[in-house]
């Protein structure tokens, strides 16, 4: 792919002569990925916009539907921002203690940091669920404790508990970003300053973190775009209360059945999310760091004052407070009974059991599902596998053009992300609309959940292979072409063997990506073929134990695949190259 | 000349494959979650008919309706059962149903033949009303309530739970009841009201049942929840140990009770119309109405069906259930929700 490659060898693509103009060379490796996204997200987001916003829809638009837009606009807004800065507050402080000091069992608490990234929202409202709900282990713990009645903690349907999980999510994302520039940082600056006579708090005050202020903005950006568009959490922690626009979005289109009120809440979302990842972009294409960026290793220390233990030992509480807790609860909800079956009235016998995942096999007729729960977990694994290889297909090319900076990659990259910030409710609305009549019949095609997991997972996948590709020097392609390789030949010495890693852990990453998606797949999924999350949120609308019991099964089960999904990545991945 | 060859038996296979042998044919139900049925039941059509019966349940009835409207150019079924009268008028308007006028209509009362087209066909109601736990209000030694406005009163702060009119049919069944009790212009108040007591507003009738109700397994901590008159019958049959008496009950005051009609109907374009004609027929056929109240706990429409003794013992029947025009829940519904959204929820 690289220039020098097109006009040398023989074997490239212009050895035609000339025929072809230089402006199609740049636009080439965009080509999959545009034709994918054209068909499969804006074509179906214009039709859904338009069935929202043509003259006569907009008729039925009045004062009363403007407020609720204003409303819940404004609530998201207060929600992001605010969850946006408890994750600064607990991130930060992480984002030090991974990048400065070693210490024992730092890759668990690390790999333990980026698990809830990666779950699905029906998982992490499952596991919160079981940690604070009014069944939940805390409520349970202290009505035995102090013999009460009912239980004292009513967090699940609070603003607090919907935070509490955006904290849970994001804090990974500031982690990664600043704590990667953190570990970048040249440590002569922070020396030359501590001989000037600067204690550490200056020193982290005054030249570390404005040193490293381009990560902590690009991570508050990022992390504030997945609060706004926040979903599965505020839906099924908030309860009815809580309405942000995505929500709101779901509630017109699918509940009140309002498209053109939906559609007016899509396109505002839309713009929003826009405007966010244009300044994300913008952001991190002027990051670069000026002095010279020094392996990670060489910033890591041991622990060894009273201050930096006191230091890691609280942050350890924290940490393992926040992310261990609620991923423990799941499984321990799932291989527990506390609650009566839906409708049995007998004598609840408490304890441990594996009736709930020996449950998952059998299919019973009188079931909400007539597909046995174990074949949705062969489906999401099928579905996701497609996934990989569309998303591996279409965004290679595309990391590789993104590799070199130039005019086409800085127009185009903001649109790369917005399927991110597209509501999946619209986009699964967009589908079902577009794809229902010939030419494009396939709306009863099973292939639309990976299509439209594709979309999502494509984005982070270019990410991750971005700064691999990237990373190759050029000098190392010359090299082997002036020792008389063909292109092809350079390809697979030079750049695989460097991009091989990366490529591997981006697939890793669409694989999980994948599996965990909700949001699009409850509304594109056909019901004879269910994916895992379907399932669980199916199983967990259904009160009674054994369907819970179900759900915390499979939700065990899910969590702990992604779980080595994420550990697989993270020994794949080069310390501290990436974004993720 | 080979890869022709190829090209050629692959589609020579897809051909093939698509006239598979006659084996049963797969009759698709789409319904609401709360559909049940006897295996028995369902298995005497399949054999009598060479058919296989596969159900669909696709969320609740609003849900449901939202999802074959917006995919009736290609339905996901040839079979929709789970419109109310509530919804009614937006599943005629959007033109989903095939018209079948069925033989076995020529018996159903006619005030439940609420669509003089034949497109959705009854049938089975209910009264949705508040059911109270005896033993709650025994214990805490409370008068129980017997009129919307006495859910007013202090002494039942935080014991009543209500579903959300928005996603789930009882709920909305309620809230037409105090539409009709207050008027157009007072119910607002109402709930103004009702939200200063406390009333807790849960999604769907399976949470508030059985997650919030004390009187079911669940052991929540309302002992007031909007649910059906025949609940009470529900909870002797499906009792640990036999009862005698029925443990919960119906307030029955005159609109406090909504009544409510379910219909089913052939979806347009399918390509099995006279097995659905035929499943229509078995739905308001004798068998499965008697089936029906120990399944769904819904009373038949179908006069011929006898009532288990259970219902005539421990249901019953509002003797003056709130009732509005379809006509004027058709205009106003999508209105009343949402500036009931706005008073109770936001």
């Amino acid at each position: 792919m690289s220039r020098f490659n097109g006009d040398a060898c023989a074997g490239g693509p212009t050895s035609v002569g000339g025929l072809r103009p230089s402006w199609i060379r740049p636009l080439l490796p965009w080509l999959g990925a545009s034709v994918f996204l054209g068909l499969f997200f804006f074509y179906p987001l214009a039709r859904i916009l338009w069935l929202g916003l043509n003259p006569s829809a907009l008729i039925t638009l009045n004062l009363d539907s403007l407020l609720l837009a204003v409303h819940s606009l404004g609530f998201t807004f207060y929600q992001a921002a605010l969850s946006t800065l408890l994750t600064l507050v607990i991130g930060l402080p992480a984002a030090v203690l991974f990048a400065r000091n070693d210490f024992r069992g730092k890759s668990f608490l690390r790999v333990l940091t980026a698990i809830p990234f990666m779950l699905p929202t029906v998982v992490v409202a499952a596991g919160f669920n079981a940690l604070l709900g009014p069944n939940g282990w805390v409520n349970l713990g202290l009505m035995d404790l102090f013999h009460l009645s009912s239980a004292p903690i009513s967090m699940v349907g609070s603003l607090g508990v919907i935070l509490l999980a955006h904290v849970f999510y994001n804090t990974t994302i500031v982690i990664r970003l600043v704590g990667n520039a953190l570990s970048h940082l040249d440590p002569r600056l922070e020396q030359a300053a501590r001989t000037l006579g600067a204690n550490p708090q200056r020193v982290l005050g005054l030249l570390t973190l404005p040193l490293v202020r381009p990560s902590i903005l690009a991570a508050s950006v990022l992390v504030f775009i997945f609060d706004f568009t926040s979903f599965g959490v505020i839906l099924l922690l908030g309860g009815p209360g809580f309405s942000t626009l995505e929500v709101e979005i779901y509630k017109q289109a699918v509940q009140i059945f309002n498209l053109p009120l939906a559609g007016l809440l899509s396109l505002i979302q839309l713009l929003c999310t826009l405007a966010f990842s244009i300044l994300y972009s913008r952001i991190v294409i002027r990051n670069v760091v000026t002095s010279a960026p020094r392996p990670a290793e060489s910033n890591l220390h041991k622990v060894r004052s009273v201050r930096q233990k006191l230091f890691l030992a609280g942050m350890l509480v924290v940490l393992m407070g926040l992310f261990l807790l609620p991923l423990v609860s799941l499984p321990l909800a799932s291989v527990t009974r506390l609650q009566a079956d839906l409708g049995v009235r007998g004598p609840v016998q408490y304890g441990l059991t594996i009736n709930y995942y020996t449950e998952l096999f059998i299919n019973r007729s009188t079931s909400i599902f007539y597909v046995p729960p174990f074949k949705a977990i062969g489906n999401s694994l099928g579905y996701a596998l497609l996934t990989v290889v569309l998303s591996l297909a279409l965004g290679f090319p595309v990391a590789s053009a993104l590799a070199r900076p130039g005019r086409l990659g800085r127009l185009l990259d903001p649109l790369l992300m917005l399927p991110l910030g597209a509501s999946a409710v619209t986009l699964g609305l967009g589908f079902i609309i577009t794809f229902n009549r010939p030419p494009l019949a396939f709306v009863t095609s099973p292939l639309l959940v990976p299509l439209a997991h594709t979309l999502i997972a494509m984005p982070f996948v270019v990410r991750s292979l971005q700064p691999s590709l990237a990373s190759i020097p050029d000098r190392l392609r010359q090299a082997a072409a002036s020792l008389g390789a063909s292109s092809q030949r350079v390809w697979f010495a030079v750049d695989w063997p460097i991009v091989a890693r990366a490529t591997l852990s981006a697939a890793v990453f669409a694989f999980t990506i994948s599996l965990g998606e909700f949001g699009a797949s409850s509304l594109v999924v056909r019901p004879e073929y269910p994916t895992l999350p379907i399932a669980i949120a199916r199983f967990l609308s259904q009160p009674g134990g054994l369907n819970y019991g179900q759900a915390m099964a499979m939700a065990t089960i899910l969590m702990v695949v992604c779980g080595l999904g994420i550990l697989l990545i993270e020994r794949l991945r080069l310390p501290g190259a990436g974004e993720f | 000349m080979k890869r022709y060859l190829l090209l050629f038996f692959l589609l020579a296979a897809t051909l093939f494959s698509a006239c598979s042998p006659a084996g049963p044919v797969t009759l698709t139900v789409m319904t609401h979650d709360s559909f049940a049925a006897s295996q028995s039941v369902i298995s005497a059509f399949e054999q009598a008919n060479n058919v296989k019966l596969v159900f669909l349940k696709s969320g609740d009835a609003g849900v449901a309706l939202n999802k074959a409207i917006l995919s009736k150019d290609a339905p996901l079924a040839d079979v929709f059962y789970g419109v109310d009268n509530t919804f009614l008028s937006r599943a005629i308007t959007a033109g989903i149903y095939e018209p079948y006028a069925s033989p076995l209509l020529a018996k159903i009362s006619v005030q439940y033949q609420l669509d003089i087209s034949d497109q959705a066909l009854p049938v089975d109601y209910g009264d949705i009303c508040i059911n109270y736990d005896k033993a709650y209000f025994l214990t805490h030694k409370l008068p129980i309530p017997v009129s919307l406005e006495d859910l007013l009163n202090p002494e039942y702060k935080n014991l009543l739970v209500v579903e959300n009119p928005a996603t789930s049919s009882p709920g909305l069944g309620f809230l037409l009841a105090t539409i009709k009790h207050f008027g157009p212009d007072g119910y607002l108040k109402y709930w103004s009201s009702l939200r200063v007591n406390g009333v807790v507003v849960v999604d769907d009738w399976n949470s508030a049942y059985y997650n919030n109700f004390t009187g079911s397994s669940g052991h929540g901590s309302q002992p007031l929840v909007v649910s059906y008159s025949s609940s009470p019958a529900a909870e002797v049959v499906y009792a640990a140990s036999p009862l005698t008496t029925a443990p919960t009950a119906s307030i029955l005051g005159p609109d406090t009770c909504f009544r409510q009609v379910e219909f089913v109907g052939i979806l347009k374009g399918t390509r099995h119309l006279d097995l659905a004609q035929k499943f229509v027929d078995f739905m308001l056929g004798q068998q499965f109405q008697e089936d029906m109240p120990l399944q769904m706990f819904m009373y038949p429409v179908n006069p011929d069906a006898s009532l288990p003794s259970e219902y005539i013992q421990y249901a019953q029947t509002a003797p003056q259930p709130a009732t509005l025009d379809p006509s004027v829940i058709a205009a106003n519904r999508d209105q009343w929700i949402a500036d009931w959204t706005a008073a109770v929820l936001h």
